[in-house]
């Protein structure tokens, strides 16, 4: 990492006079203003230069760690390499300058692969339809529920007040769930952190929603009970939510819409490899079979030929749950997901899954015996290790994660899933190569050791990044979320 | 081929295979159920990137974009100007490639400029505290009526009918399913016992100024909460939702530097009051010393969050649009103190001088009456669809056809992007249009 120094806030580098943009001259005649009352009297907004934002700006990049720059393997976040021809596409004018609310006659273009995107997405996850609306993620899961509760006010079965959800489970599910106002029920994990089928049956009744589930689980692993759960669900009632963090693991492999799922949201941003921005833009997709198809969020694009000829165009679907948001979702990830999908074809997105689950399970058989493996067994597409052993040391999976920055690594997911103390989540990617996998088992072979050793350079890591911890219980304790002028 | 994304090569493959003790890669897919595993897909075969590339070019002139196009349309999105480097910045990988800045230590970048971004909202909008981001406006209104509800125990949300009609919707969506209700609202009529938050959204939809000193009278005398939904642009010339008393201002940030991209992703600006702090929705940033009494900055107040808090969070929201706020940011830097008023002024006087020389044609008025900013409604003497029809075929895209408000009327918008030469076309094509 460069340099540790930091430069003062954009309101104290100001100085009156300094602009950073220059502005058309006015090339019709004035109006009258409106009255004062109405006009704000100063707008304290800072005044610099350009030179000077872009030496800000760049070097606050550089006190970031970023995919480009290595390995990042941050466990259920797929921190894969994003193709940069992606980006060209995405910036030509004919994608990235259109008005949203154009004619359609305007937009074919757009809509055309909009269009072939839900196709391509339904095929991917056996589903049949899927919608492009959702913006992220967790938009994608309350569009599913919001579905998934109006199919069940739609057939007048209002007694359908409890969503379960497994302990291994992201907190956007229960936050979710709770968020369309169901009541949200656990369902444990056994002891090979499968699902707890007797704890499962106990929870069905005529008072479940539906389940939503993640496959493969965040403890890295496929559920071979899978069909057995979801038909248990679909019995009682109930319909099936898959979170498709960690469709990357099975892409060409199993179609979880075979499975038994009712809906599924994606993750572009994990799985088909649009960049992360540092918490956004993502864009969350959701497909669904035929159950849900009519209550898709409003708008869907369909295809039409008749007499005119052929076109698409914007629908609301039959019993839509309505709009999710004010336009037609994150249109520049779905260009950039539709780009890599049809790259890939059918034979790369299994190799994708293949070389995924390869990695991390390299992972595991070369860390296993350093670090406790809660589950002794394959794993999918990431490795869940416990620093339960390095606790005893008294060096927690925190430490070790801030000492990996030490060794140039980006640190993995920790403490999550819940249901495994000192969590380690590791996920390779496909994007890896087998040095880079090697380079960073003998990181974390050398951080074992040093926990050993010489626990303390652990603890007190990172080292050489260009802040050490920060005193996080104090900012929450006294908020400062804003420049304030100095008094 | 192989991938150009997949390093491991076939040597690679067997001597992890051995490390593993695996016979083969279908071996780490046995939890499957065989029946079900290596399904066929029915994909287009790959295509190169070269390949793809010119495919994706036709489909992309196959959309009309501005420049080509003279563009009257905003309603929620609008064209201005973009300077260079906002995405030049932004485009950097280390700001475009990396991950929710959940390891401080390496991510002092992304968190110091979500910051600087809560400041300038706050400079901009006059409130006391700004989050992160959220997905869009109308995601940030939702997310606002639900606060005003957590906060107050109330159950109605009330809005008036120049609300953005789109913003509407995506309101009823949220509300919905968790059983809360909608009230339309004047400002006369009095106020349901239950209102937890009115929503006045000044430029309103037809591009108007809302009285809100008057409608933040009436919610705090009925005990609810006044949710101003505003346009940062227009924030350039006109008071702010924090001089009136606002407990909640949400708007869409797109107008700050980010392309109109037929529809995202752009980013919700969301502000309140420091005293609800604690029931905002997404992320905050805080600033806070390191063990060597460095300043840093770090994700607070997480408690808030729903991966700590779980069913019990303020929100579901996790991803959300960070780089577009880091874009917005640079954009309210770079046009700053002088330049956004500027801008500001330009769309003002623009957008009046386009309404004059259309009400001055035969056929064509006003219908609606207050101070606009840069979008009005004109009423035409024939049907909106059928004007666009013809100014389409002069390289005009029109306004947007809002007849179900107003009869035959058209909402346009105008913006320092517009010229002169533009708008003089467009009058002389309505006038055509309407001489029939």
């Amino acid at each position: 990492m460069p340099g540790l120094e930091r430069r003062p806030l954009l309101m104290d580098q100001s100085k009156p006079g300094r602009t950073g943009c220059t502005v058309p001259a006015l090339d019709v005649p004035e109006s009258p203003l409106p009255p004062a009352a109405m006009l704000r009297d100063d707008l304290p907004l800072p005044e610099v230069s350009e030179r000077d934002i872009v030496s800000y700006f760049h070097r606050l990049s550089q006190l970031n760690y970023s995919v480009d720059e290595g390995f990042y393997p941050l466990g259920s976040c797929t921190m894969k390499y994003n193709p940069k021809w992606h980006d060209e596409v995405a910036r030509l004018p004919g994608f990235a300058q259109v008005h949203p609310l154009q004619p359609e006659e305007t937009v074919q273009g757009a809509l055309q692969m909009m269009y072939e995107l839900q196709q391509m997405l339904a095929e991917i996850l056996g589903m049949r339809a899927a919608s492009l609306c959702p913006m992220a993620g967790a938009h994608g899961e309350l569009t599913g529920i919001m579905m998934v509760r109006a199919y069940h006010v739609s057939r007048g079965d209002k007694r359908r007040t409890k969503i379960l959800a497994p302990d291994s489970a992201h907190g956007t599910n229960p936050a979710t769930a709770a968020m369309c106002g169901f009541r949200v029920v656990t369902v444990p994990s056994d002891g090979r952190g499968d699902m707890d089928l007797a704890a499962l049956q106990a929870s069905l009744g005529p008072d479940m929603a539906g389940l939503m589930i993640t496959l493969p689980s965040t403890l890295g692993l496929f559920d071979p009970h899978i069909t057995e759960i979801t038909e248990r669900v679909h019995r009682a009632g109930g319909l099936v939510y898959g979170d498709g963090a960690n469709l990357n693991a099975i892409l060409g492999k199993v179609k979880l819409g075979a499975l038994g799922f009712d809906v599924v949201h994606t993750n572009l941003h994990k799985t088909f490899t649009t960049p992360h921005g540092g918490g956004g833009p993502g864009s969350g997709p959701v497909a669904v079979g035929e159950r849900l198809t009519p209550f898709l969020p409003t708008p869907h694009v369909a295809h039409r030929r008749d007499e005119h000829g052929e076109r698409y165009v914007f629908v609301r679907p039959e019993k839509s749950i309505g709009r999710i948001g004010a336009f037609q979702g994150n249109f520049g990830m779905l260009v950039r997901a539709y780009c890599y999908i049809r790259q890939l074809g059918a034979p790369g997105l299994r190799e994708v899954a293949e070389n995924a689950v390869l990695n991390a399970n390299y992972l595991l058989a070369r860390l296993k015996d350093a670090y406790h493996l809660p589950y002794d067994r394959r794993c999918m597409h990431e490795v869940i290790l416990s620093a339960s052993r390095q606790k005893a040391r008294g060096v927690r999976a925190l430490d070790i994660a801030k000492r990996l920055i030490d060794y140039g690594f980006h640190p993995p997911t920790m403490y999550f899933p819940l249901v495994v103390d000192e969590a380690l989540m590791i996920e390779p990617t496909e994007t890896e190569s087998v040095e880079t996998l090697d380079a960073f088992v003998e990181a974390m072979l050398a951080i074992a050791r040093e926990a050993e050793q010489d626990p303390e350079v652990v603890r007190s890591a990172p080292h050489k990044a260009p802040i050490t911890r920060l005193d996080e219980a104090t900012a929450a304790r006294k908020p400062d979320l804003r420049w304030q002028p100095r008094s | 081929m192989p991938s150009p994304y997949i390093p491991n090569t076939d040597a690679d493959r067997r001597a992890l295979l051995e490390a593993i003790g695996a016979r083969s890669v279908d071996e780490l897919f046995a939890d499957i159920p065989r029946a079900h595993r290596d399904p066929e897909l029915r994909l287009q075969p790959p295509l190169s990137e070269a390949e793809l590339k010119r495919e994706l070019a036709a489909l992309a002139r196959r959309n009309a974009a501005p420049g080509e196009y003279a563009c009257f349309l905003g309603a929620g999105a609008y064209h201005h100007y973009i300077p260079a480097i906002v995405p030049y910045l932004t485009g950097r990988a280390e700001f475009a490639t990396c991950y929710t800045p959940y390891q401080p230590e390496i991510s002092q970048g992304t968190l110091q400029a979500t910051y600087e971004f809560q400041s300038l909202v706050c400079q901009l909008t006059g409130m006391e505290v700004a989050n992160a981001g959220m997905y869009d406006g109308s995601t940030a209104l939702a997310e606002a009526a639900l606060m005003s509800c957590r906060i107050t125990g109330r159950s109605a949300i009330a809005y008036t009918d120049a609300l953005h009609p789109r913003y509407l919707d995506v309101l009823r969506t949220y509300l919905e399913s968790q059983g809360l209700t909608l009230v339309m609202t004047s400002g006369a009529s009095a106020l349901p016992l239950d209102t937890a938050g009115v929503i006045v959204q000044s430029p309103n939809f037809y591009g108007c100024l809302e009285d809100m000193s008057t409608a933040a009278q009436a919610a705090h005398a009925a005990g609810a909460l006044l949710i101003a939904a505003f346009d940062p642009i227009a924030l350039g010339m006109f008071r702010p939702p924090g001089d009136f008393g606002a407990d909640i201002a949400v708007g869409e940030g797109q107008p700050l530097g980010l392309g109109m991209s037929f529809g995202g992703p752009y980013v919700g600006l969301f502000a309140t009051r420091t005293q609800h702090l604690r029931q905002m929705p997404g992320r905050l940033v805080g600033r806070a010393k390191d063990s060597q009494g460095r300043d840093g900055f770090v994700l607070t107040l997480q408690t808030r969050e729903q991966h700590i808090r779980r069913e019990r969070a303020t929100s579901n929201i996790c991803t959300s649009e960070s780089l577009m706020a880091t874009a917005a940011t640079i954009y309210l830097a770079a046009l700053g103190r002088r330049g956004l008023r500027r801008v500001a002024e330009l769309c003002y006087h623009k957008a009046h001088y386009t309404a004059e020389r259309i009400a001055a044609l035969t056929g064509y008025t006003l219908p609606v009456r207050g101070t606009f900013f840069r979008e009005f409604v004109i009423h035409c003497p024939a049907p909106p669809h059928l004007i666009n029809q013809r100014l389409l075929e002069q390289g005009i895209i029109g306004g947007l056809d809002v007849s179900d408000r107003f009869p035959n009327a058209m909402l346009l918008c105008v913006t320092e992007m517009t010229t002169r030469q533009e708008i003089d076309r467009l009058v002389d094509a309505f006038r055509k249009a309407g001489g029939r």
